[in-house]
């Protein structure tokens, strides 16, 4: 085989390219987390789950990934810049690092890391073979189908949290508004 | 690539940059985008044991469906609660925040 040949070779070029999506997915979880300007925070978030999407697309489903993008890109996201613009939290000065307070928080991160890595390597995963599959169909009109037969509490249970959180939200925020006035 | 493990260290280092995130920040901006972080650990975490374990590719999809309507919801309230303290309190740094009072 040629360098070249080696080059477009699909396993190496599926390879890269799950190694650049968890580079996304960890670059934009840092940027999200350490900056102090919160903008910047926000674009960090988007880039993370933007390397999310990519990751669900190797898990196999490219619904979920394509719904990552829809909903937390294009939703979340854009509702957290939304808030930022009205409430203007950039103009007020931030307040100093406090490097105890870093400290401990990193220490706990490392120790709840520590013992999840520890789980996961010590569990025997090999004896668990997949279970037969009832069907290997991944489309999204099976996903549907199984969302409004099977699975229906789960339908029922996300459309009255929805319903309850924005009339919620709307009631406190015009509440608020009422009062400051 | 193509193991469990691989996905699962990927979601719990994901989870834990959220848990550091979450300690570390004052602003409440700041805490919910880390609380993000950790929602979608948990996602992909549902997503490859589905993919590597569970007999039924749906249920997979179909919880982490749910836990992105959940975390919707709670960015409409949490993002309506931290508009309202701002216009309370004129900050949204947590340690201002002190009363309980309306």
């Amino acid at each position: 085989m040629t360098p070249l040949q080696n080059l477009f070779d699909p396993e190496l070029l599926a390879q890269t390219a799950f190694a650049v999506v968890v580079t996304f997915t960890f670059a934009g979880a840092l940027i999200a987390v350490l900056p102090r300007n919160i903008l910047y925070n926000v674009l960090g978030l988007i880039l993370c789950l933007t390397g999310v999407a990519g990751i669900f697309l190797y898990l196999g489903s490219a619904f979920i990934a394509l719904m990552e993008l829809l909903i937390y890109v294009g939703a979340i996201c854009i509702s957290i810049v939304f808030a930022i613009m009205l409430s203007r939290p950039l103009h007020l000065s931030l307040p100093k690092r406090h490097v105890p307070k870093v400290g401990g928080a990193l220490g706990v991160a490392l120790l709840v890391f520590g013992v999840l890595v520890t789980i996961i390597s010590r569990t025997p995963w090999q004896p668990w073979q997949p279970a037969a599959e009832r069907s290997r169909d991944w489309s999204v009109t099976t996903l549907g189908v199984y969302l409004l037969t099977r699975y229906d509490l789960v339908f029922e249970a996300m459309s009255i949290v929805l319903l309850v959180a924005i009339l919620g939200a709307i009631i406190i925020s015009g509440q608020s508004r009422k009062r400051s006035s | 690539m193509n193991s469990l493990t691989t996905y699962l260290f990927i979601a719990a280092a994901l989870f834990i940059i959220g848990v550091f995130g979450l300690l570390q920040r004052r602003s409440l901006i700041g805490m919910l985008i880390a609380i993000e972080l950790m929602l979608n650990a948990a996602s992909v975490n549902f997503m490859a044991f589905n993919r590597f374990l569970a007999p039924d590719p749906v249920i997979g999809q179909v919880y982490a469906l749910f836990i992105m309507g959940f975390a919707a919801a709670e960015t409409a309230i949490a993002l309506s609660i931290i508009i309202a303290l701002f216009r309370w309190i004129h900050s949204i740094n947590i340690e201002q925040a002190r009363d309980l009072r309306g």
